[in-house]
């Protein structure tokens, strides 16, 4: 036989081995995957985006001398009492039940170190929230778990969650090993069940039954608290024109970099539009109806650093909201957890069975001992620092443009890498003038 | 009695002056006149008040309510007593869809019809139809007791979990699962104390119900049942 060069193995770019792990799982198990956070695949985002920074024709502030803004009031529209944070930067609903007490506990600490505010989740409204959170958002969910006036009357804002960016469309899950008896109650389930929560509000269908529901809100609550509509980056465009007419404060736009507690992942990662892409189109839409900067747009997904938030906010936005950052920030995923990851069958920052309620990091679980791992003041603390660093970046960016506030930034400011960003974001390609789409008429 | 015109002044009027009686007991008996269906009447009421509403009501009439009475003396828009903690609201006429929407305590009393999903989500309250109630009710109910003394819809109790409900005539189908379940004389003695509080013990009997509730096979999730969610 003549030996002549093999040819080496060759593996497929449709049916990659990860692919066909997935066939194999499925063949074997008969349900779909489950799992925590957002899209992990890679998706054009702000780090497709730069800054130009000043020149002879624009020119910086000083970096310690001159100031840079950053505070943002919320629900200036109708609220008699509007919310006001230090920075621009809120942490995003994520539920009792996903997260432990401590969990819930240190974002409330850190939200508050910081001057920002944190919100509640699918499950009700917790006193370690309500108690360590000096501006606590209420959301009301299709599920309802735990909903009551009292804490409509005692929370800072109100949140009517439509969608999240994870899942846009799809209701809630909470898997049986983390509904303890706690959870139970206040969700008033029996333990042990895998929660199944509605995708659809039960008392409200449409944009115009949605503006009855937030008068009835706003009437139980005296008009006192600011109103926010969240939905998930689905139509951008459109749903953030049917909140405002449905008579929102606060618009929330989820992207599908969004994370949630537990969906499955072909939710996640098939359903919904990028950050970047959902922030043009909703801005547009607060343009159009002259209610840019009247009605606040709060973007999340995918937000991780300083730069992030400048350019949310070069984009439009009003602020950002954080949610799997900050469960980095408080410990998840942590390195340190390592050999506990591994018995898991993972690594650190790629655990995600976060529905299994076995988290070693102690955030997304409702074992006591598990639980018992994350010392909130400590957390809370690494959080406020978290935040802080955050700002203080926003603000280096914003002082290198020449801008006294974070909402100074603007679209000018901005020159996309690629093509695709280029397009999403509606600023011009770096080198060029050239916004791809633009004048093809918009939506 | 305290008597407020809707025809004359605002509805922020009207609630915030029903909310500002907590505490101030002496001001119990009040009337709404002309509510020509407007929303969120009388909604998150906190206090031992009756409020008779001389009409018609919109959405969420005594929505979130807490222990007063809000009595409708007309049929009430969707959503009527959605959430509702404690107290009790009669409506006289029929009630369009999702009322007791996610209640939590409390006795709903529709002596008319009502909608479809009603009852839907329901987490304790007590709600009893006079008439029939449409498709769709006691969807995810999660608690509390749904007793309709004339023919439920479609898809009743579909994806149930621990709510009771009781049926007196034709049942159109059952959700997904939903079962029949076996009278006992503990239901029976709760039945006739449903029937009392809710102003319908001359109208029907405990005997004359079938009793529905959760078979618990959709619990925790098996491929085997893919095709009933």
């Amino acid at each position: 036989m003549t030996d002549f060069p093999r040819t080496p193995p060759r593996f497929s770019a449709t049916f990659t081995p990860a692919v066909n792990a997935e066939i194999r799982r499925a063949a074997a198990s008969g349900i779909y995957d489950i799992r925590g956070g957002g899209a992990k695949r890679p998706l054009p985002h702000f780090d497709d985006l730069l800054f130009l920074g000043a020149s002879i024709s624009r020119y910086p502030l000083e970096g310690y001398r001159e100031k840079c803004a950053t505070d943002v009031w919320l629900g200036t529209r109708f609220a008699k009492k509007p919310i006001h944070i230090e920075i621009p930067i809120t942490i995003a609903g994520m539920s009792f039940g996903a997260l432990s007490g401590p969990a819930k506990e240190a974002l409330g600490r850190g939200a508050t170190a910081a001057g920002t505010s944190t919100t509640t989740g699918d499950g009700g409204m917790t006193e370690e929230e309500r108690g360590h959170s000096r501006l606590l958002v209420y959301q009301v969910l299709p599920s309802r778990y735990g909903m009551n006036p009292d804490d409509l009357r005692r929370a800072d804002a109100i949140e009517i969650v439509v969608g999240q960016g994870a899942k846009p469309g799809g209701g809630g899950m909470l898997l049986g090993q983390k509904i303890s008896d706690r959870v139970a109650e206040m969700r008033n389930l029996p333990k042990g069940i895998d929660q199944r929560s509605a995708c659809r509000h039960p008392d409200w269908t449409g944009p115009d039954d949605l503006e009855i529901k937030i008068l009835e809100l706003r009437e139980i609550t005296d008009w006192e608290k600011p109103v926010y509509v969240k939905v998930g980056g689905a139509r951008p465009y459109y749903d953030t024109a049917l909140s405002v007419k449905a008579g929102a404060d606060v618009v929330v736009l989820d992207g599908m970099q969004g994370g949630t507690a537990a969906t499955q992942e072909v939710f996640i990662e098939h359903v919904g539009q990028p950050t970047l892409a959902c922030i043009p189109q909703a801005v547009q839409a607060l343009r159009d109806l002259g209610m840019h900067r009247k009605v606040q747009l709060i973007v999340s997904g995918g937000i991780r650093s300083g730069a992030d938030v400048a350019k949310a906010l070069a984009l439009g936005a009003d602020a950002v909201a954080i949610g799997t950052a900050a469960l980095v920030a408080i410990g998840d995923n942590d390195p340190r957890w390592e050999e506990e990851y591994r018995r898991l069958g993972t690594t650190a920052d790629a655990y995600d069975d976060w529905h299994e309620g076995r988290d070693p990091a102690g955030i997304t679980t409702q074992d006591p001992e598990l639980a018992a791992r994350l010392d909130p003041v400590l957390a809370g603390r690494r959080l406020a620092n978290f935040l802080k660093v955050m700002t203080l970046e926003a603000q280096t960016i914003a002082r290198a443009c020449g801008k006294s506030h974070l909402h100074n930034l603007e679209p000018e400011d901005l020159v996309a890498l690629t093509v695709e960003a280029a397009a999403m974001a509606r600023v011009p390609l770096a080198g060029t003038d050239w916004i791809p789409g633009r004048g093809s008429g918009g939506y | 009695m305290q008597s407020y015109d809707l025809a004359e002044g605002s509805l922020r009027a009207l609630n915030q002056a029903l909310h500002d009686l907590k505490g101030l007991t002496n001001m119990t008996d009040w009337e709404v006149l002309n509510p020509r269906g407007a929303h969120a009447i009388a909604a998150g009421l906190d206090a031992p008040v009756t409020v008779h509403v001389r009409g018609s009501t919109g959405y969420y009439c005594a929505g979130m309510n807490k222990q007063a009475t809000v009595h409708i003396h007309g049929s009430a828009g969707p959503g009527v007593a959605e959430n509702m903690m404690s107290g009790t609201v009669i409506v006289e006429g029929d009630a369009s869809q999702y009322a007791g929407a996610t209640g939590r305590g409390g006795l709903l009393v529709i002596k008319g019809n009502a909608s479809s999903r009603c009852g839907i989500s329901m987490k304790g309250i007590d709600i009893v139809v006079h008439g029939n109630i449409g498709h769709m009710s006691a969807f995810m109910a999660q608690s509390g007791n749904l007793v309709v003394l004339g023919d439920a819809g479609e898809a009743l109790g579909d994806s149930l979990y621990e709510a009771r409900i009781f049926v007196r005539g034709s049942v159109k189908s059952l959700g997904a699962d939903c079962i029949e379940k076996e009278m006992r004389p503990e239901h029976l003695a709760l039945l006739e104390e449903l029937l009392r509080r809710g102003l319908a013990d001359h109208k029907a009997r405990p005997e004359e119900f079938r009793r529905y509730g959760s078979a618990r096979r959709l619990y925790n999730f098996s491929i085997d049942n893919a095709s009933s969610y």
